[in-house]
């Protein structure tokens, strides 16, 4: 069989599967069928896909009669798609795995297994679409399946908020991008991707059909100021499914952006790439601001896919502005940095959800100033969490390190374009990149250190165990896989090849001969890194360094001294919080990204009541571009409210005058 | 052949066309009545024409059809109706007579230009069945909305439904399937609207529409 047959095949079973969920959801033998199935299906399409992007041939398509009856449901995938579903089965894979020892937590599975199956096959199914028709359906049903396991509990308040405004962006997004097929359609309604490619649109459309691709693949991804509904949506659903839609769901909504913007959309044009590194470098200064402000583990982590996946689309920006300007080398190095950067972001912050399910099935609590000291408790889910923290924080030698180092490569390259706009942007965003990986970097300091140093600041964070095995396990898998593409980041690099040939007509030069298993994205004259040899020093000077202390440091006799390292009372709110963590950057940013109020509230001399500091965080998007639509809205809801109540004559007034109106239209159109 | 084919057909839909305007101008129910089985025997002659000219036997069913419930079953129905529950005769238009024939007469206008635009390469005699057509639906539904009573409002429906009949035998090719269905769905809403009539009639002791309305704001 051929490989886009098995991935249908795996389709059908996701969704035989998500049925029986359905009958079996109570018992414990639903969850091994469920999960078990999940992440055996998923390791299949892994494989498949796997060999097809390494083989690097086009596929052919499959056609069935399926949907509209005379445009059919064609099926293909090709090493673009073939990459994104090894991004998507993996997170998968994983996912499932950790969901067979996590799922036990559920309160109500028959919520969540039947859905699931569901949710992954839609993810598949948008992947191997290979019409515009097959394309938004299975992106609707992917939508709707995660919809519903973000109301998988729906008694708390929040998480129906959530749902809602997730309902409708999702909704926002689709209407989007069927402006963007409709265009590249064209009048003669060409619904096949091969037809498309085979009948570019006027550079009008083409230019119209980019924009809203990039609303809609930007609104389901999260790129700012598209991006409110995400740090709602995805903490509120269970953790492993969390992870999946960070992880994997907004890899589908890159995937639908390259799709359209770099294989379907025709010949490029550079003033394009203009809006894309404008938003993403936005993206990821507001997303990574937002995750240091914040103070719910999951939603840090919501907002710091934000973050990347700016970083991710700022790749793309500069691949997309190379193609234009006709340098394919560094079009090539700047698609595999976002194609990399993608495929890291997928593991790490699947790895770092999964610690936050840990942490919450362990502790019930998700608000960092109640969490604390973990390490000690869960010393298995800290270390696996300190690599992902370390990961997202792109510190050497993993793998998140290599991807944004690749990124940042292209900046370097930006002097050789031709247009002044793009000479003086680049630097800017990549200034913004810059910015946005130290920032990173101190948010999960904070992300980490806050709940698994220190002490315990509650008693739920206190008597915390370690997690199940299976749990375990899947972190363990995701952690490995940060070491080795951090290691060996020739072998990912060369494995994307064929991708990057596709979406930008060019490639890397082969890394995996280099020698020692370096990695050099222009020449090695110029720049080049081993990720094995920063590893090797890291290990042997953190080795030398920690055997010199143990040796000759602790040895001598100590006193504690009066100040007792600045803990002399015993309690543990004495600590850093999160929110005094953040304090020096929430008032260096504070006014440009968010609206803060702080306030000290201070007794007069003799009162006994403590002092008080109170600070207000506004989201300065949600007040000047959601509001004023919102109000707007239900203003125009109100009005047209008073159609309900019409008489008989009334309601039939108003069909003959929309009919007679029509028909004037008709007569009077040029 | 082609010239007469085409004469006689033109006479009879503008035949149609002219008995709305009557349907329009009527403030008697019994009237109305009687114009609307006028109607019916013009549609019902019109209809077969074209089956004579189609060389469509099928269409003399559809034109007996249209004989038979709309001039006969369906007037005299309401001749009952109008009689058992003693309706008062006279009707009240919501804009005066002239208004609306002027109305009437920019529909039929109207209904032409659009014809001429969307139809304009289409066979002669097609184009102007399917104007006349549309200029009756256009004063069906006028009717519905410049009047107040219940029964007229069921009249004005009726033939709107005529110039849709109209419209289905000018089109060449048209199965009869589609013809029983349309002549039968307009039987159903007759007997709804019979059974509805007798309701608010026994409610209301009115059958003005407006009372209706009443009714609801009360229930609000």
């Amino acid at each position: 069989m051929t490989a886009v047959a098995l991935c249908l095949a795996a389709v059908a079973t996701l969704l035989a599967l998500a049925l029986a969920g359905g009958f079996v959801a109570a018992t414990s033998f639903g969850r091994a069928l469920v999960y078990g199935g999940t992440l055996a299906l998923s390791l299949l399409v892994l494989l498949v896909a796997g060999d097809a992007l390494l083989v690097g041939a086009a596929g052919e398509t499959l056609m069935l009669p399926l949907g509209l009856p005379w445009v059919g449901a064609r099926f293909h995938v090709d090493p673009l798609s073939a990459f994104f579903l090894v991004v998507v089965s993996l997170a998968a894979a994983a996912a499932s795995l950790y969901a067979l020892g996590y799922g036990r937590h559920e309160r109500d599975p028959g919520r969540v297994l039947p859905f699931f199956p569901a949710f992954l096959a839609g993810m598949i199914l948008v992947l191997v679409a290979a019409d515009a028709y097959t394309f938004l359906l299975s992106w609707e049903f992917m939508s709707l399946a995660s919809w519903a396991l973000v109301m998988a509990h729906h008694r708390e308040e929040q998480n129906a908020r959530a749902a809602y405004v997730y309902l409708v962006m999702a909704s926002f997004g689709t209407l989007a991008l069927l402006v963007a097929f409709a265009l590249l359609a064209g009048p003669d309604g060409h619904y096949a991707f091969a037809a498309m490619r085979a009948a570019p649109p006027a550079a009008g459309a083409a230019t119209l059909a980019f924009l809203a691709a990039l609303v809609g693949a930007g609104s389901k991804a999260g790129l700012a100021p598209l991006h409110v509904w995400l740090p709602l949506a995805h903490p509120a659903a269970p953790s492993h499914v969390s992870a999946m839609m960070s992880g994997a769901m907004t890899k589908v909504a890159v995937y639908a952006f390259i799709r359209i913007a770099f294989d379907l959309a025709g010949s490029p044009d550079w003033r394009l790439a203009i809006p894309l590194l404008i938003v993403g470098a936005a993206s990821g200064i507001i997303g990574v601001l937002q995750a240091l402000m914040d103070n719910d583990l999951k939603r840090v982590l919501a907002y710091s896919t934000i973050e990347n996946i700016g970083l991710v689309f700022v790749g793309l920006g500069f691949a997309y502005a190379f193609r234009a300007a006709g340098f394919p080398a560094a079009a090539a190095l700047a698609m595999t940095a976002a194609l990399l950067h993608a495929f890291n972001h997928a593991v790490f912050k699947s790895l770092l959800f999964f610690g936050a399910g840990a942490v919450l099935s362990a502790t019930g609590e998700r608000r960092l100033d109640k969490l604390g000291g973990l390490l000690n408790r869960m010393p298995a889910t800290g270390l696996f969490m300190l690599v992902g923290a370390a990961a997202i924080s792109a510190l050497p030698p993993l793998n998140g390190f290599v991807s944004e180092w690749m990124i940042l490569q292209s900046v370097l390259l930006s002097p050789s374009f031709p247009q002044w706009t793009l000479k003086i942007l680049a630097p800017a965003v990549g200034a913004g990149v810059a910015l946005t990986a130290a920032l990173a970097a101190a948010c999960f300091v904070r992300a980490f250190g806050i709940p698994f140093l220190g002490r315990p600041r509650s008693e739920a964070a206190e008597r915390a165990g370690e997690v199940d095995r299976f749990s375990l396990a899947a972190m363990a898998v995701l952690a490995a896989l940060c070491l080795v593409a951090g290691l060996f980041p020739g072998q990912a690099i060369d494995a994307l090849a064929a991708a990057t040939d596709l979406a930008v007509g060019a490639h890397m030069p082969s890394q995996s001969s280099m020698p020692w298993l370096s990695i050099a994205p222009v020449a090695a004259s110029r720049s080049s890194y081993n990720g094995l040899l920063v590893g090797v020093f890291i290990l042997m000077s953190a080795t030398t360094a920690s055997t010199i202390i143990h040796r000759f440091a602790s040895g001598a006799v100590r006193r504690a001294p009066a100040w007792d390292c600045g803990f002399p009372d015993s309690s543990p709110s004495t600590q850093y919080s999160g929110e005094s963590f953040s304090q020096p950057i929430r008032r260096v940013f504070g006014r440009i990204a968010f609206v803060v109020e702080e306030r000290i509230d201070m007794p007069r001399p003799g009162e006994t009541r403590p002092a008080r500091l109170e600070l207000r965080l506004g989201d300065r998007i949600w007040n000047t571009l959601y509001r004023p639509l919102i109000v707007a809205v239900e203003r125009a809801a109100v009005q047209l409210n008073r159609l309900q109540f019409l008489t008989i004559r009334q309601y039939l007034g108003v069909v003959f005058g929309a009919l007679v109106a029509l028909l004037v239209v008709l007569a009077t159109w040029p | 052949m082609k010239g007469l084919a085409f004469d006689v057909s033109h006479m009879l839909a503008g035949g149609l066309v002219l008995t709305s305007f009557l349907l329009l101008y009527q403030n008697r129910l019994y009237a109305l009545l009687n114009m609307y089985s006028l109607q019916a025997v013009v549609l019902s002659l019109s209809v077969a024409w074209q089956a004579f000219v189609q060389d469509a036997s099928h269409l003399y069913v559809t034109a007996f059809i249209a004989l038979l419930f709309k001039a006969v079953v369906i007037p005299l129905t309401l001749h009952r109706i109008i009689a058992r529950l003693g309706i008062q005769r006279d009707v009240e238009n919501v804009v005066g007579a002239g208004t609306t024939m002027l109305a009437g007469l920019a529909l039929v206008a109207l209904a032409e230009v659009v014809m001429l635009r969307i139809a304009g390469g289409a066979d002669v005699l097609a184009r102007e069945d399917l104007a006349f057509a549309l200029s009756v639906v256009l004063l069906g539904l006028l009717m519905m909305v410049v009047r107040r009573n219940a029964v007229s409002m069921v009249v004005g429906f009726m033939s709107l439904e005529n110039g849709l009949i109209l419209a289905a035998a000018g089109a060449k090719g048209m199965p009869l399937v589609v013809e029983f269905a349309v002549a039968f769905s307009v039987l159903v809403a007759l007997v709804v609207i019979g059974v509805f009539l007798f309701r608010i009639s026994e409610r209301f002791d009115s059958i003005d529409a407006e009372a209706l309305d009443s009714f609801r704001e009360r229930g609000r």
